[in-house]
This record gives C-alpha cells, sequence and structure tokens, in this order.
C-alpha cells in the first residue's frame, strides 16, 4: 500500500495554517515586541528598549509581581480543593445510588455555563443585602456568618474559590468517575478481606489506578488555573483595590490603556510560566507511560 | 451492619441532595426574579412574584439586542466549530496513521497550544495587518484555530480505535484519499467528531475574552458580550438582567441536556485510556 498516495500530507495544511497564523505567529511577536516600547501613539516606529518593559514589570509600584503571585495562588489552591472534593464525590457516587445519574447531570451542569453569566448570577447571589447567600445564612439562624463577599478583603479570594468550585467540580467529578469505572472491584474486595480500611483502600488501590484521570484532572486544571480571567473579571474586576489582580486583567488593563510593550511582556511571563510547568507535567505524563 | 448500611446511603442522598440544590438554588433564583417586577427583583427573593412579568423577556430582546447577539453566536460557533472539527478529523487521521518523524512532531507542536496562553494583544495587530480586525471572518477564524489542539488530540486518540484494515480494503477497491476519509473514516469517528462538535459549540459560546479583546463594533457581538455590556448600563434592573441570563443559558443547558451522552463520554475517553 502506498502510504504517500493514500494518507496525503495536505490533509494537514488548514489545522497548521491556521495554528499558525493565529495561535503561533501572535505568541512570537508577542515575545519580540516586548522588547519594544509600543503603545498606542507608536504608529510604526517602534524602538527597542531591551529588558525595560520586564524590569518595569518586576520593580513598578503597580504590583505587577502580586498579580503573578496571585495567579500562582489561585491556580494551587483552587485545584487542591476541586481535586479532593471531585475526588470523593466520585467515590461516593461510584457506588450503587439511587438517582445517582441525576446528581450526576445537576452536578456537571455549571460547568458547561459561560463564566460571564456564572459571574452575574454569583453578583446576585453574593450582594450583601439581599443575596441568596447571606439571607440564607439569616434563615437558618447563621447571621453572623453574612459577609461582604466581594468587596472584604479577607474573603473575596474565598469567593471566587467558591464559585469557582461551583463551576468546576462537576467537571473533576465526572472524569474521576470515569477512572473510577475502570478499576476493578475485585481489587476493592480482596482488599476488603484482608481489613483495609477506607483510606488503606484510597491510597493503596484507588490512587495508583486512577493516574490518567489524576493527570488529566492536573493539566485542565493547571492550564486552566493558569489563564484564568473571566471569573475574576466579572466578579470583582481586580478588587477591592487591587487584591484580586491575576496575570491576565492586568494584561487586558495594558491593553486598554494602551501600553501595548508592557501588555505582552506580562503576557510572555505568563507563556514562559506555563511553558515551563507544561513541560515538567509532560516529562511526568511520559514517564508514566514508560512504566505501563 | 446493615443499619451501618443504610446510614451510610442516607447520609450520601443527604450530601447529594444538598450539593444539587446548591447548584440548582440560583438558577431558581435566577427564573423567578426574571419574572417580576423592577423593585421586587431587586430584592431577589425566592418568593413568587406577585404579578408575573412575563413581558421582561421581550423588553431584554429589544432593549439588549439579543437577536443580533443570538445569531452572532450561533454563526460563529457553527462556522467555527465544523470548520475546526473537519479540518482536525483530516489532520488526526493522517497523523495517526503516517506516523513519520515529522508529523509526530507536530502532533507535539499542535499540543502544546492546549497549555499556552493565547496573545491577544498582538493577534489583533495580526487581524489588523491581514484586513480582518473586526469582522466576522477574523472572529470565526480566530474561534476556529482555538480549538485545533483539543480537536486534534481527541480525534487522535479516536482514531487508533479505527481499524487499519479499513482502509486496505477501501484503497483496493480503488478508493482515493477523499473517498476513503469522507466515505469510510468520518462515519467511524462520528462519536468523537459529535462531541469535539459539541464541547467546542459550547466553548465559543461562553468565550468572553475573544469579543472582548478583538470586537469594537457591537454589531459583531456575541450573546455574552451583549449581555455584559446590558449588565453594566442597567446595574438596577435586575429582572431584566435575569431574563437576559435565562436566555444566555438556555442553548447551552439544552445542547447539554440533548447531547450529555456524547459530551460526559468525550471529556471522559483520555481518563479512560490510560
Amino acid at each position: 500500500m502506498n502510504k504517500k498516495k493514500i494518507y496525503p500530507q495536505w490533509f494537514l495544511i488548514v489545522p497548521l495554517v491556521l495554528y499558525a497564523v493565529f495561535f503561533l505567529l501572535p505568541g512570537v511577536l508577542g515575545v519580540a515586541y516586548s522588547f519594544t516600547d509600543w503603545n498606542v501613539r507608536s504608529l510604526g516606529e517602534l524602538n527597542f528598549i531591551g529588558l525595560d518593559n520586564y524590569i518595569e514589570i518586576f520593580t513598578s509600584d503597580k504590583n505587577y509581581t502580586a498579580g503573578i503571585f496571585n495567579t500562582l495562588k489561585f491556580t494551587v489552591i483552587s485545584n487542591i480543593i476541586k481535586l479532593t472534593t471531585g475526588l470523593f464525590l466520585a467515590i461516593m457516587l461510584k457506588e450503587k445510588l439511587k438517582g445517582k445519574s441525576i446528581y450526576r447531570t445537576l452536578l456537571y451542569l455549571p460547568s458547561v455555563l459561560p463564566f460571564l453569566i456564572i459571574g452575574l448570577i454569583f453578583k446576585s447571589v453574593l450582594n450583601y443585602n439581599n443575596g441568596l447567600l447571606n439571607t440564607f445564612l439569616e434563615f437558618i439562624n447563621l447571621g453572623f456568618l453574612k459577609q461582604k463577599w466581594l468587596s472584604d478583603l479577607s474573603v473575596v479570594w474565598k469567593s471566587i474559590y467558591g464559585v469557582d468550585a461551583w463551576r468546576g467540580i462537576g467537571y473533576v467529578m465526572t472524569i474521576f468517575l470515569a477512572g473510577l469505572n475502570t478499576i476493578p472491584q475485585s481489587y476493592y474486595d480482596a482488599a476488603s478481606i484482608d481489613g483495609a480500611s477506607f483510606w488503606q483502600k484510597l491510597i493503596h488501590i484507588t490512587l495508583p489506578n486512577l493516574t490518567g484521570s489524576i493527570t488529566i484532572n492536573l493539566v485542565f486544571g493547571l492550564t486552566y488555573g493558569l489563564k484564568v480571567f473571566d471569573i475574576i473579571y466579572v466578579l470583582t474586576n481586580g478588587g477591592p483595590g487591587h487584591a484580586t489582580e491575576v496575570v491576565t486583567t492586568y494584561v487586558y488593563q495594558l491593553y486598554a490603556n494602551g501600553q501595548y510593550g508592557l501588555s505582552v511582556s506580562l503576557n510572555t511571563i505568563l507563556f514562559v510560566i506555563t511553558m515551563m510547568i507544561g513541560l515538567l507535567v509532560v516529562k511526568y505524563m511520559g514517564k508514566q507511560e514508560v512504566q505501563q | 451492619m446493615n443499619v451501618r448500611r443504610t446510614v451510610y446511603t442516607i447520609l450520601k442522598h443527604l450530601i447529594c441532595i444538598a450539593l444539587c440544590l446548591a447548584v440548582v438554588m440560583p438558577f431558581y433564583m435566577v427564573i423567578i426574579n426574571s419574572l417580576k417586577s423592577k423593585s421586587e427583583a431587586a430584592r431577589m427573593s425566592l418568593s413568587l412574584p406577585t404579578v408575573w412579568h412575563f413581558g421582561n423577556y421581550i423588553e431584554v430582546i429589544n432593549r439588549g439586542k439579543l437577536m443580533l447577539g443570538f445569531s452572532n453566536s450561533v454563526l460563529y460557533a457553527l462556522v467555527s466549530t465544523s470548520v475546526a472539527v473537519f479540518a482536525c478529523a483530516m489532520a488526526a487521521f493522517i497523523i495517526s496513521r503516517k506516523k513519520t518523524k515529522l508529523n509526530n512532531f507536530l502532533y507535539y507542536f499542535i499540543l502544546c497550544g492546549l497549555f499556552l496562553p493565547v496573545n491577544y494583544v498582538t493577534l489583533s495587530m495580526v487581524l489588523n495587518s491581514l484586513n480582518i480586525a473586526n469582522t466576522r471572518y477574523g472572529l470565526i477564524l480566530v474561534f476556529s484555530s482555538s480549538m485545533i489542539p483539543f480537536c486534534v488530540f481527541t480525534i487522535r486518540n479516536f482514531m487508533s480505535s479505527v481499524p487499519v484494515e479499513m482502509d486496505e480494503a477501501a484503497v483496493i477497491d480503488g478508493a482515493g484519499p477523499l473517498n476513503l476519509f469522507f466515505r469510510i473514516i468520518v462515519p467511524m469517528l462520528r462519536p468523537v467528531l459529535v462531541t469535539a462538535f459539541l464541547l467546542q459549540f459550547m466553548g465559543v459560546w461562553s468565550d468572553f475574552m475573544t469579543p472582548l479583546y478583538l470586537t469594537s463594533s457591537s454589531k459583531l457581538w456575541p450573546m455574552n458580550m451583549a449581555v455584559y455590556t446590558f449588565f453594566g448600563k442597567n446595574q438596577q434592573y435586575w429582572n431584566y438582567v435575569f431574563a437576559d441570563i435565562v436566555l444566555t443559558c438556555l442553548p447551552v443547558i439544552l445542547l447539554y441536556l440533548l447531547g450529555q451522552k456524547y459530551i460526559v463520554s468525550g471529556m471522559t475517553s483520555g481518563a479512560v485510556k490510560e
């Protein structure tokens, strides 16, 4: 069989061209322009300014570094919350339970909705005076727990993690459920006969057999976390003050202000961070495959 | 032992019901308040409206230019997703069947797009120099290209379960590459194509960053953007904002309920494989 003839290389052209022009080229240009003074007033005349943009990012009083730190913090914490609760929910729903398909359908539902819409819904739910959450807390006599969810510095991040979990847990859970269903029940039965506890089964049976699902959840969770924008833009727009600013919200602000050079530099930093983490994960995944 | 099991089961149901309520209550609140008057909706209570204002929806559709937003969203999602899914299926077919060094490299090269962030600032510059900035073509091309890594990844994964013998049989019968692909491979790939289509369709529907960066004319706005600007202008009219939210969610929720089987199977295929 002539492979050249029946598998023509030109089948690859459309995706490759689209990917190169609308994804790679902007990425490369972004790195290149991060060394220039590109801004809204420079009409085609760009000056090479070396690392000035990067120096500005790390030294200016605008606290871009806090944005970078917040992005990393969000990525780590939001994923820990979603992955642990998602795993336990999946374990709970794996076993025979009447109505479990309804539970699954409902719990997954939020992850198909636009983040913008979820943000708007929660702007109302978290409203201090009339919002659903505070009303509910009063209703069950826990009124002292009422908070200014989106404007109080000490709780605003918790609100963001909460909304993020509300949206994302169903997704994480669904992936774990698929992984759990491939683990033979006989493993658990044998462990039970040997008198293994829930935690022993979790550590010695469930987790080692779940690496595929864990990797998928980690990859999507990490890349999502590092790129997070919509939810924060809609819920707090980086506020109160600049408390919830992340890299992408700064990138957008700088873009809107016409400080393009600085904006692409900040984006390049995100690019590099993501690439490093991505490489680590791919390397880890590769190792897993070799072992199997 | 039996008592313990019953207690566990009840406990599980309670946890699940509580969580499902946490998902459903906000929706219920949004729907019920979208049918109230302005002052009543501002209280955001869960009680039924004293007077049912179904007119809110008509008002919102007219004032928020929702019809335009809706048709833009449908156009973007439908065209860009169809283009990307078919183009990626062709690419995944070749990458999976002709495992040359080059193709392997191209596969991982495309996969990088799963991780890396898009640089919208320079992207808008690229669109400018191609003279497609602020046009529907430009947006559709950007949406399409953003799906390529995911589509190539999922479709290629599925490709390996399509037996090569199929190709051989078709070639012996005299089929060329196009015939082979469209008559033999595409029907075999149907489940994964549907999955990729649904997931990416919903992705475009939800995408907020792309129109935020790349459209300055309100004529081009998808429903998402229309709703957001409407909210900016009418923050005190929660009844209208809620009606807006319901209308924007409805298409994706319907799609999800209809295509649930495909969506979940596609998302989890990677997890099950390993």
